[in-house]
Formats: C-alpha cells, structure tokens, sequence
C-alpha cells in the first residue's frame, strides 16, 4: 500500500527524450526492385522539442516515424533514444496513427487501457484509463464503442491510448490528417496544451505547412524521395500561436519555395 | 390506457358514450381485437372437426387433440381481451396472433384432408392426432433419440470447432504451419465428410468414435479456413498499434488477432453447425444403433410414418434451437459489430 502510494505521489516524471537519427539509410524491396526512401538522414531532437517533419506525399516521412518508433529497423546508420539505441517499439515512444485505428471490440476504456494491459500493469494503475480519457475530454463515452464515435472523438480516444503510457516521446503520423478543418484546429490547440503540459518530445509527420508552424518549434523540410534533409527550421514564436501571424506566413512562403510550390504565392 | 394506438384514441373520441364503456367493448367496437379473435376461430374450427366429425381410420388421439386445440382457443381469446393486463407477455401474443390464425388454418385442414376426407393416401400421410399419439405412447423411444443425437453432435461439433479455431488461428499465425497444414486442407478439406464414412466405421473401435469424427471433420474444415481468413485479414495497423504499446507476441494472438477474427469465426461455427446436422443424420442412418437418424430410418421401415414426421418435427426443433443458441452467443460476444445478421 505504502509503495504504491509512494509511486503514485511521483507522479511519472514526463520529461520528454532526445532523439537522435545518425545518418539513416532505408529502403523498400518492390518485386524486387529496391526503393530507396530515406537517404543519408541525420537529426538531433532535444528533449522536449516539437519537431515537425514536413514533406511531399510518399517522400518517407512516415517512413522515418516508423524507424523512431522502432516498428522497422534501418538498412544502415543509428537511430537513438536518450542515447540507447533504438532496436523495437518500446512503450517510451507512443505512435498516434492517422487512422485512429481503434480496436472496435473493445470500449473506449479498454481501448485507453490497452498499453497498461500489454504491459501487465493495467490491474494497479486502473487510474490512469481515467485520467488520460478526461484530458482528452470524452469521461462521458468510457463505455462508447469505436462505431459510435465521431471522427474526432476516434482520434482523441488514439491519443488518450497513447498518453496513458506517459510517453517520452509522443510520435504523430499526420493524425488530423482526416479531420474537417474545424475539428482538426481545435485539436491542433489540444495538442499544443498537452505537450506544453506534459512535457513529452514530439514528432509530427504533416503535409500542412500552417500545421506545422502552428505547432512545433521546429520544422524540418523534407525532398522528394528519397527523402533527404532540405531545411532545418526554428520557429521562435511563442504559443498560443495566431494563425494571421506575418512572421508565420513569412516562413510558411519560404517552406512553400523550398517544396516547390513557390509559384502559387 | 397506455398501449392505445392512433386510430383507438381517435375512435374514442369520436363516441362520446366510449367514455363511459369498459376498455375492452371499445377495443371490441373500434376492431383491435381483430386477428386475435379471428385467432380463435381457426383452432375451434380445428377442435370441432376432431371432435364432431368422424374419423376415417383408428386414432385414439382425437379427443385429446380437440382438448388441446379448444384450449388454445381459449388462450387466443383470453390473451387477446387480456393483452393489456398481460404486460410484455400480451405484447408478444398480439405480434404473433396472425401465425396462431395461419397455423390453426393449416391445422385444420390437414386434420380434413387427412382424417376425415382422406384426400392423402394413407400411411404416407397421417392426420394430426397420429402424430399427437406418438408423442403421448412412444415418448420414452423418442426421447432417448434425442439424448443420443445430441450426445453424439455436442462432442463431435466441440472437438471439431476446437481443433477447427486452434488450427485456423496456426495457419493465420504462422507462415510455417501454414506450409504445411494448408496444401491438406485444401486436399481434404473439400470432401464431403460423408465420403468418409466406410473409412470411419471400419478404421475406428465403435461406430460412436466414428461417427463423432466425421461429424468433427464436416465442423472443423469450415471452422478452420474461416478463423484462419479472419486471421490472415487482421490489418497490420492493429498489431503496429499493439506493439508500439509495449505488446507481446502472446498478446498480440490472444488480445489483437482473435478478437479481430471472431466476426469470421462465427460464420464457420455456423456453417459448421449446419454440415455437421447433415453427417449426424448420416451416420445415425448407416451405423449408430441410435439417434433421431437412427429413429427416422427404423419408422420408415415400419412403415410408421406418424413416427417419422414426429422425429422430423422435433429434429428441427433442435437444429433451430441450437442455431439460435449459436446466434444467441454471437450477438453476446459481439455487441460491437454492427448489423450483423439476426436469427
């Protein structure tokens, strides 16, 4: 009892990871034909940054998140997490899909609960299902199932599954991707409060500029496949961040140029 | 006062005296009774002709079939006046007053086409009270049928659907077992179980080992490729989900890959179930000294065919029953699909 109240009074210190990505080589076998995605990437995420990785469709971007979370290994170079090297998934480094991709036979509570229960420690730790759903502001639909939620409502669920486990690193592969845009800015104000709160490292994939200037406080732009670093962006503004803002649209005209698309603006 | 309908309230309000006069001569005045007393008249017709009309043949069943059908009578008539007082029970008895009026119509004119006209020639089809008379006289018979033919098709279709789900879920699993295991199944698996049959009764000790296996393997084979297609059709973005929050192995087969294949496992149960009714049949017919098949088999070289048609009655009752038991399971466990089909 003691120890256990013990654990609770610390609380899970959230301090996010860093994350560093040493020239990563990968590639696909396509009947054959090799693909190559990611060539020669190399990027050094301090703890705690918000790091938005932006670039044409099918450039590998996901392709990298799917490397930093250890769901694939590289054809060569090192990827590392607070210096340990980067083998599997690990419960550290929690992917928020673009599909929520929910588990329609579980509740939305079971869903939530899924990472505690993989890992054996849901039966303890039954208090933290109920505190990741209220941060994502859904305690009236623990018993819902993933069929009779709304889009956005499935995302959040996706992202309460992901923050139960108290992340160091919090990995989105374009998750309002699928949203209508009011749904997405409300959501891309929530995701910058949580973060904010939580401290956690993230690393968005988008495809949408304003997106991820909104965000992150750094922007990394990406070529075409196979996916080299072209820029490495700071964006020095503080939040809550205004969409009008011209030290935004500034920057945002520069990311266009860099991926070609300069001509319409 | 809370069951009314629309037109009710309207033919209330219509008639000033409907306020003064009890619910049930208002419901009597404004047709709400209808098919329930129109319920009632077939089956008096069908008790008055047992009792009123002589026989052709020798039935010592005949009162007692009038008895019955007069009480059903009654039920439709008191069930229909009383259906208010009567809760969800009345409810259920209005809702399935026209199959009372459809069943107590065919009733009786299988009773005058059979025992009374004699239209149908005889043994082959035997009025209502022959059957009645094998459900009163040979009950003991019958009902040890219906002991073994369960006995018989509860262990083959378990042993099946557990060999059936363990191997579909190996196949969908693991590309190894699936080297293996497929190219047998899609050699064997196709053969009707039946084929089987001269193999299982001189390969195994007792034609109840046998027959228990051949009902097995009609059950396992679809059981088998449907669990391993739901396996096989999980999408990887569940286990890249499960994985990412720290899953096993274990885990990701017993929490992410069966539950996901569940919905197909059901469609296999059931197609199971249905070829497994069929082998049953079979082999009670061919080797096993007993069993609804067995009983069928033995009335017809009798020439008892009353008794035939009551083992045909209560076999379908039983293969209803059991896929209904199957359903039943199904919705349970799957409260999070929707629209799936309901029995």
């Amino acid at each position: 009892m003691v120890a256990a109240a013990l654990h609770e009074a610390i609380a899970y210190p959230a301090v996010g990871a860093a994350l560093d990505i040493e020239h990563v080589n990968h590639a696909f076998d396509i009947d054959g034909v090799v693909l190559p995605v990611l060539e020669d990437v190399s990027l050094a995420i301090e703890p705690g940054e918000f790091v938005a990785l932006l670039g044409p469709s099918g450039c590998g971007k996901s392709t990298l998140l799917r490397l930093v979370a250890g769901l694939e290994k590289p054809r060569s170079g090192v990827l590392r997490e607070d210096d340990i090297r980067i083998t599997g998934p690990h419960p550290s480094r929690v992917v928020v899909f673009q599909d929520p991709t929910l588990f329609p036979w579980r509740s939305v509570w079971d869903n939530v609960a899924l990472g505690l229960e993989a890992q054996g420690i849901l039966k303890s730790q039954r208090q933290r299902v109920d505190a990741a759903i209220d941060l994502v502001g859904l305690s009236a639909f623990r018993k819902a199932y993933p069929h009779q939620l709304s889009g956005g409502m499935a995302q959040r669920v996706a992202l309460a599954r992901a923050l139960v486990n108290d992340p160091k690193v919090l990995i989105l592969d374009e998750p309002l991707g699928k949203l209508d845009s009011l749904t997405r800015i409300t959501m891309q104000a929530e995701i910058v409060s949580l973060w904010q709160r939580k401290g956690f490292t993230t690393l968005l994939v988008t495809h949408d500029a304003e997106e991820a200037l909104f965000l992150a406080n750094r922007v990394i732009v990406l070529s075409d496949r196979p996916a080299r670093v072209k820029a490495d962006i700071r964006v020095d503004r503080p939040y809550p961040r205004h969409r009008g803002d011209p030290y935004l649209a500034d920057l945002r005209r520069q990311i266009l140029g860099l991926l070609g698309l300069d001509a319409t603006w | 006062m809370s069951t009314y309908s629309v037109s009710d309230a309207s033919a209330a309000a219509g008639q000033a005296a409907a306020d003064v006069s009890p619910g049930w001569l208002e419901k009597l005045r404004s047709g709400g009774y209808g098919v329930g007393l129109a319920a009632a008249v077939p089956w008096l017709a069908f008790g008055a002709s047992c009792l009123y009309w002589e026989d052709l043949g020798d039935w010592s069943r005949t009162h007692g079939l009038a008895i019955a059908a007069f009480g059903i009578a009654a039920l439709a008539l008191l069930g229909t006046i009383g259906a208010d007082f009567l809760g969800s029970a009345g409810v259920a008895l209005r809702r399935r007053a026209p199959w009372l009026v459809a069943l107590g119509s065919f009733l009786t004119v299988w009773e005058v086409a059979t025992a009374k006209f004699g239209w149908l020639p005889l043994p082959f089809f035997p009025p209502p009270q022959a059957i009645l008379e094998v459900y009163t006289d040979d009950m003991p018979k019958l009902f040890d049928s219906v002991i073994a033919s369960v006995k018989l098709q509860l262990g083959g279709y378990i042993i099946g659907a557990a060999i059936g789900f363990l191997t579909g879920v190996s196949i969908g699993w693991s590309q190894k077992v699936g080297y293996w295991v497929h190219p047998i199944l899609r050699f064997i698996g196709p053969l009707p179980a039946t084929a089987w049959l001269p193999f299982a009764f001189f390969t195994f000790p007792s034609s109840w080992s046998a027959s228990t296996f051949l009902i097995a393997l009609a059950t396992g084979f679809p059981v088998t490729v449907l669990t391993w297609s739901g396996v096989a059709s999980v999408p990887n973005a569940y286990y890249d989900v499960a994985r990412t929050l720290g899953a096993k192995p274990s885990f990701l087969v017993l929490k992410v890959a069966i539950p996901a294949a569940l919905p197909h496992v059901f469609v296999g149960l059931f197609m199971g179930l249905g070829a497994s009714f069929a082998v049953l049949v079979v082999a009670e017919m061919i080797g096993v000294k007993a069993g609804l098949g067995w009983y069928l088999q033995w009335a017809q070289g009798w020439a008892a065919y009353a008794n035939m048609y009551a083992a045909l009655i209560v076999m379908s009752l039983l293969c209803s029953g059991a896929i209904t038991l199957l359903f039943k399971t199904r919705d349970r466990l799957l409260v999070w699909q929707k629209g799936v089909v309901k029995w």
